[in-house]
């Protein structure tokens, strides 16, 4: 437990000091790292280890050409939606842009579905009209899905705008990179944000690198907790390697923009595993690096030991829950490999909806 | 030396206005900078100031005096060392300018202002001093398409543009409390053209919500409410500061139905003065008709009179689709017959025949149809009957209408403000020869804004825009006149 803790610390620092030592400083988690109890690591397992499956099978399956065009895969971050997930109450919404899939599958999407729509197919979740970016679903409140960097914090603020119109006392989280953290509508959307204190919690998910550059070749100030400091949203840096530490932060972010008092940001300190898309050979960075994040700071890792040592699971019962998990996946791979593509005559639906 | 003191402009389109009071009197010292006078228009209310010092020797236009065009002598002032019980004005006091009373409702009169020719507001002795121009009565030949969205009977009210669009606003967002409008200067400015007059009154800051100046930050704002259900009117100051944010009327509103699978619609309107307006330079002077009009998933409305302003408006509040709701400034202020109807609506897509006309058919829309209507007139007088069609709708683009016209008259001039290449006018003519090519007895014409970046210069602009002469000159040639 307390080895683990310790790392999670280290993966925080490590993902900071990396990209500019000096000035970057890590906002510690609160000293005492918060804790699970055995169901929410089992739960929090499960569901990142069923993102991670995914993720490996659409890699698979983009290599054998049954998924086409841009596939971005999550692998590596998943900590930070499930975890942020689990902080969330029934109706709260979410949003992201087109690295995608892990929110979907932490929504409670169809994974049939998803994987469906990555194929093209119509029983994709929009159709196979939509593509690996661009899924959405009222029922699970997930906007998706969006290709345009940065489009979606405009998108979420206005959705964190209807939740404040209707009074309805959700909140709607705004998921982005580091790349898209940028973007000038980005703090167009925090103004007005802060300015009607609107129920968002923008979580800004760093990974490193914004395609092929890193953070520091592209960000005069690297610690994107305070790039809502001149509007006055509070922000912090948090341990995206650590579910648990999303989680907590997550709790209290969500918290401040429920109870009325605005946004908040939280910059997740995490890394992809991947090339940004699957035509990325990642040339940007070192092999050892990458190695060096898998294996010290591994988000599922992480929890795997502590239900091993704290939670005294066999290793047998951890093998059960992955065997399920890879049902699943294997299940979507087979409906999405023999679901038939869309009728020719979608091609023209779905453009307008009918005036009553 | 004495000064004349002349009725300023409070924009470029200004013609006329209201001197309302006086602050100084005569015989009264002033100096540069001195609030002199108050004066108003139906946009909003601005003091005269004082330019140079002297004695305000006299008033020539009194409190409270309407229709003072401008560039009038309001007062006269006398200088260091005059008697200001002496000094004369430079020029008589002129009466109210008569001409801009509105129609009456039976004159059914429409097109009655045209664009504010160039002025001598620059000073310079050169340029001719406009006329406003004469009331250009139109004897309303309307449609059985018109009259069966007004039922026969219904009384008729003069309004402006302006007011028939803040009607419809106000008359959905009574019925539907999901509706609410968003932009720069809404509410507490009233609008920066006075379209959203009174709406934060009725409806409270909660609707009626001012926006920074961040075209592109609350449009996405507008388009994520709308993805929940909400109705957001999302007004742009103009459609030019728009190009800012066309990503998420292009991306985020047009494509999400599609891409979703028809899950998820955007149930928005875009409104704003789009076009040339007056003097006003290249950044601030487009039609963007043709833009939008190339996008699946959106509608385009292009309103040309207060009543289809207000029928349509309506229409697109209520449409669950992403409406773009183009208008002019040069329209706000002209005076149409609106009916009197609880609930007025005008269907999106279907073109009105203005003008019945068997020689040519003159296709236009939104300001193009002042150009177009006078032409109509203007050919009368030498025999050619036109009919005049107002597609009010560029997209979904009533193709029926235009093509039965056309397959009617054998001939058709396309009339808009926009640019040439891949224009309105460039659709109508391809469609036209897709569906009537056999009726046509000559190639269809075109009248676009020519394909130059707008010039500032008054006379290089007014050569920029269509004109009157040049839709009376492509009549002809299709005519073979």
């Amino acid at each position: 437990m307390a080895v683990a803790a310790r790392k999670a610390g280290r993966a925080a620092s490590g993902a900071a000091n990396k990209t500019n030592p000096s000035k970057n400083p890590v906002k510690k988690a609160p000293p005492n790292t918060p804790q699970f109890d055995k169901t929410q690591d089992l739960d929090a397992y499960r569901e990142m280890l069923l993102i991670r499956r995914f993720e490996e099978k659409s890699g698979q399956m983009y290599g054998m050409g049954l998924i086409g065009g841009f596939c971005h895969l999550y692998i590596g971050q998943e900590a930070v939606v499930v975890g942020m997930q689990m902080a969330t109450k029934d109706g709260d919404k979410v949003i992201t842009g087109y690295r995608d899939h892990g929110h979907m599958l932490a929504c409670g999407m169809d994974p049939k579905g998803v994987m469906a729509e990555l194929t093209g197919r119509r029983g994709g979740l929009s159709k196979g009209k939509g593509g690996s970016m661009h899924m959405f679903s009222k029922e699970k409140h997930f906007y998706g899905g969006h290709g345009i960097v940065g489009a979606q914090v405009s998108l979420g603020t206005g959705i964190a705008f209807a939740n404040r119109y209707r009074d309805d006392n959700t909140v709607c989280l705004t998921y982005f990179g580091d790349g898209a953290a940028n973007q000038g509508q980005v703090y167009e959307s925090f103004n007005m944000a802060e300015l009607w204190k609107l129920p968002v919690v923008y979580v800004i998910e760093n990974n490193r690198y914004a395609m092929g550059t890193s953070v520091n070749r592209a960000s005069a100030q690297t610690d994107f907790s305070k790039r809502g400091v001149s509007f006055n949203i509070p922000g912090e840096q948090v341990d995206g390697m650590d579910v648990r530490a999303v989680h907590e932060a997550g709790l209290r972010a969500i918290e401040h923009a429920r109870s009325g008092k605005g946004p908040y940001i939280l910059e997740m300190l995490t890394y992809r595993y991947r090339g940004h898309s699957m035509s990325d050979p990642a040339k940007y960075r070192t092999k050892d690096e990458v190695t060096r994040m898998r294996e010290e700071f591994d988000p599922i890792e992480q929890v795997r030991r502590r239900l091993l040592e704290s939670w005294k699971l066999s290793e047998d019962e951890l093998k059960a829950i992955d065997s399920k998990v890879r049902e699943i996946v294997n299940e979507a791979a087979e409906f999405a490999t023999h679901d038939p593509e869309p009728d020719a005559s979608e091609l023209y639906t779905d453009i307008l909806l009918p005036t009553s | 030396m004495a000064i004349d003191i002349l009725m300023p402009a409070l924009s470029p389109t200004m013609e006329q206005g209201k001197l309302a009071k006086w602050l100084k009197k005569e015989g009264d010292k002033v100096k540069p900078g001195d609030v002199l006078a108050e004066i108003e228009t139906d946009k909003a209310t601005m003091e005269v100031e004082a330019i140079d010092e002297g004695v305000l020797a006299k008033i020539l236009v009194g409190d409270g005096t309407d229709n003072v065009a401008v560039n009038t002598p309001i007062a006269v002032l006398a200088g260091e060392g005059e008697d200001a019980s002496t000094v004369q004005a430079s020029a008589p006091a002129p009466a109210p300018a008569p001409a801009q009373a509105a129609p009456t409702p039976d004159a059914q009169a429409e097109g009655l202002a045209d664009r504010p020719a160039p002025d001598g507001r620059s000073g310079t002795d050169q340029m001719p001093r406009a006329e406003p121009a004469a009331p250009a009565v139109i004897s309303n030949r309307t449609t059985h398409d018109a009259m069966a969205e007004i039922p026969e009977g219904t009384e008729m009210v003069t309004m402006t543009v302006r007011e028939a669009l803040r009607d419809a606003m106000a008359e959905e967002m009574r019925r539907d409390p999901d509706v609410f409008v968003m932009g720069e200067e809404v509410a507490e400015y009233q609008g920066a053209y006075k379209v959203t007059q009174g709406l934060l009154q009725e409806f409270g800051p909660r609707r009626v919500i001012d926006t920074p100046i961040t075209e592109h930050g609350f449009a996405g704002v507008g388009v994520g409410a709308a993805y929940t259900g909400l109705k957001p009117v999302v007004e742009f100051m103009t459609f030019n500061f728009a190009m800012q944010a066309i990503d998420h009327i292009v991306n985020s509103a047009a494509k999400t139905l599609y891409m979703s699978g028809g899950q998820l619609g955007s149930p928005i309107v875009f409104r704003g003065p789009n076009g040339a307006a007056a003097r006003v330079g290249a950044q601030h002077s487009q039609d963007y008709a043709a833009w939008y009009s190339s996008l699946p998933g959106l509608k385009v409305v292009v309103p040309y009179s207060a009543s289809d302003a207000k029928g349509l408006l309506k229409s697109a509040i209520r449409d669950p689709n992403p409406v773009v709701f183009l208008e002019n400034e040069i329209l706000y202020g002209q005076s149409f017959p609106v009916p009197k109807l609880d609930d007025f609506l005008v269907p999106i897509g279907k073109a009105r025949i203005h003008r019945e006309g068997k020689d040519v058919t003159i296709v236009s829309y939104g300001m193009g149809m002042t150009y177009a209507l006078k032409a109509a007139q203007e050919l009368e007088k030498e025999g050619i009957d036109a009919e005049v069609v107002d597609l009010r709708t560029i997209r979904p683009m009533d193709t029926d209408t235009l093509v039965a016209s056309v397959m009617k008259t054998g001939r058709c001039v396309t009339v808009d403000e926009g640019f040439p290449q891949s224009g309105v006018g460039a659709e109508i003519a391809t469609r036209i020869m897709e569906h009537a090519f056999d009726y046509l007895d000559a190639p269809v014409a075109r009248v676009t804004g020519k394909d130059v970046p707008m010039p500032y210069a008054a006379n290089l602009e007014k050569l920029a825009l269509p004109s009157v002469a040049e839709v009376v000159q492509a009549a002809k040639a299709v005519c073979y006149r």
